[in-house]
């Protein structure tokens, strides 16, 4: 090499990026490529792939439960994705100034980032259980309400898994709002407070436009979570009852590893695919009107 | 309102938040330490009336336990490992080096970030199958020798903050580029590196849908794995010993958590981004 120090110069990045690239072109880039012409095909691993044009896509717009499953993940995310910006921003604001023991509230509500989903769903199915579950013993002896069947009632297993979903992410997104506030001058705020402006308005016209980067980046990475929410579903419900909460992540899961229908999966990641671009889109399209870059 | 009401509410508040928050984890702890019995009783306590560990030994028995823990740890740690070597090969030639094509690989790898999992899933069992890795931990492992987004992002952030004059010190003693890389700047980058290995750490720990599709062989299993099968296949009602295996696989990530806390917030906050 210290013959030709020229060209091993040249070389020497690529070198460096070398398994980066075979991860980008075979894990990332090849593989976005395979799976676009798998989903023109019919294969169930054993036999060859036999070409069947849009089939895969024609055949899901005409199934009811295709359109089950989009309803659905679409009814999780709007429910999830608000839900979950509203209380992370509230409880970075309710742990953001200064106050005794403070860091140790942060830690807690912390916890549940960092622990595995099965942990938690294991300990949510069990407070969810209609009989001897935590959460209809305290229903029924603070409100005297006899609480649904959660997980096994059609209606409310799709909400319990938003609110599991929510409880769990809620401490990662407040820390990115903790960070964004923490970016606010304070000479802000004193402007406001000389200018005679209340806690409510400050919070309107100082808080909030300063903190709209942060709130549309936790949007986004919020709601591409949303999309693909599958161990929930897995170890809460598998899709049940009735498919009630049976999503686009699940499905695919289902479609390819345990009905190996490859080619109908990869189409229906197309689709997941084509959900996530399209709604991430319109949010950079939107954020204009709202976001402000000061 | 008077200024000692005001912290009294925000106390008021803050605690009432964290028996949301922390409340389930006491609840777990609790219940793995009850009796079978126990747990269907109302009204349910908070604390056991007869602790007992009962239920550790038990899980001990329908799992293979040692295996399984031995398995994570392996995957973990081995994914770790090729996370920290691949992205700080990628984020020092990023940070440092000039060559044609730097920014367009730099934002495909970033565009990466936005491409849903189920999209490469299937190829990629595919190339696993191929590779004859199918019911091996080298399935998960193996990928995460080839780089990553978050993980070349963060440390390219932090090597961009080392001053320019250290290298050039280095290059006049006749250091070549991967030993500056090797001597200077993984030194100087601990906090980075352990941020992203604690990422790492966690999120292949925690990990359930690989492992699902890959480990097929309950030898092979992971504790995650293990522990949705056992909940789905055997014991549905027998939260006892569910929730000793719950404890489990929460409490290495938590002590890990614990130990470890600032590198991840500044993680979060430094890309904003989850793994």
């Amino acid at each position: 090499m210290n013959k030709h120090p020229g060209i091993w110069q040249r070389l020497e990045p690529y070198v460096y990026l070398l398994p980066t690239c075979i991860g980008l072109l075979a894990f990332s880039a090849g593989a976005v490529a395979a799976s676009f012409f798998l989903s023109f095909t019919q294969w169930d691993m054993i036999s060859p792939p036999e070409w069947i044009g849009l089939g895969n896509y024609v055949g899901l717009w005409q199934s009811s439960l295709f359109w089950d499953v989009v309803r659905n993940t679409v009814m999780f995310v709007f429910m999830a994705v608000p839900m979950s910006v509203v209380c992370s921003l509230a409880l970075a604001l309710l742990v953001h100034t200064p106050l005794r023991g403070i860091r140790l509230f942060r830690t807690a509500y912390f916890l549940p980032v960092v622990s595995s989903m099965i942990a938690v769903a294991l300990v949510w199915s069990w407070l969810f259980n209609p009989e001897y579950g935590l959460l209809n013993y305290m229903l029924h002896a603070a409100f005297g309400i006899t609480g649904p069947a959660w997980l096994d009632d059609s209606t409310w297993a799709l909400p319990a898994m938003v609110l599991v979903t929510v409880w769990k992410g809620l401490g990662y997104s407040m820390v990115i709002f903790l960070a964004g506030l923490q970016n606010i001058p304070q000479d802000l705020y004193d402007a406001a407070t000389i200018d005679g402006a209340g806690g409510w308005t400050t919070f309107r016209s100082v808080t909030l436009p300063m903190l709209s980067p942060t709130t549309f980046f936790v949007i986004v990475i919020t709601l591409i979570n949303a999309f693909q929410v599958f161990e929930q579903t897995y170890v809460l419900t598998r899709g049940g009852p009735a498919n009630a909460t049976l999503t686009l992540s699940y499905f695919i899961y289902q479609n390819a590893f345990q009905f190996f229908q490859m080619g109908k999966a990869a189409a229906l990641s197309y689709v997941l695919f084509a959900c996530v671009f399209v709604v991430t889109f319109l949010q950079f399209r939107i954020q204009k009107r709202w976001v402000f870059y000061g | 309102m008077g200024k000692r009401i005001v912290p009294a509410l925000r106390y008021a508040i803050l605690i009432l938040v964290a028996i949301v928050m922390v409340g389930p984890f006491v609840w777990m702890f609790a219940t793995s330490l009850k009796s079978q019995e126990e747990i269907f009783r109302t009204p349910p306590r908070w604390i056991p009336e007869h602790l007992t560990l009962a239920n550790y030994e038990r899980i001990v028995h329908v799992l293979p336990l040692g295996s399984m823990l031995l398995n994570s740890f392996t995957v973990a740690i081995g994914a770790t490992v090729g996370q920290v070597l691949s992205c700080s090969l990628a984020a020092y030639a990023f940070a440092r080096m000039r060559f044609r094509g730097k920014t367009t690989i730099y934002l495909l790898l970033l565009a990466t970030m936005m491409l849903p999992g189920q999209v490469t899933m299937i190829p990629v069992f595919l190339i696993m199958r191929s590779l004859g890795l199918i019911d091996t931990l080298q399935a998960l492992i193996v990928p995460a020798f080839f780089g990553g987004a978050f993980g070349t992002f963060l440390l390219r952030q932090f090597f961009a903050t080392i001053p320019v004059e250290l290298e050039d010190a280095a290059r006049i003693d006749g250091c070549g580029r991967f030993r500056i890389f090797w001597r200077i700047f993984l030194p100087l980058s601990k906090p980075a590196l352990a941020t992203l290995a604690l990422f790492t750490f966690m999120s292949y720990w925690n990990d359930l849908l690989g492992p699902v599709i890959y480990l097929s062989s309950t030898e092979k299993a992971t504790l995650t794995v293990g522990l949705a099968n056992l909940q789905s296949d055997i014991m549905t009602t027998r939260y006892d010993i569910l929730m000793a295996g719950a404890v489990l696989s929460v409490l290495p990530i938590l002590l890990l958590f614990l130990v470890g806390q600032r590198w991840f917030v500044r993680g979060i906050t430094l890309t904003g981004l989850k793994q």
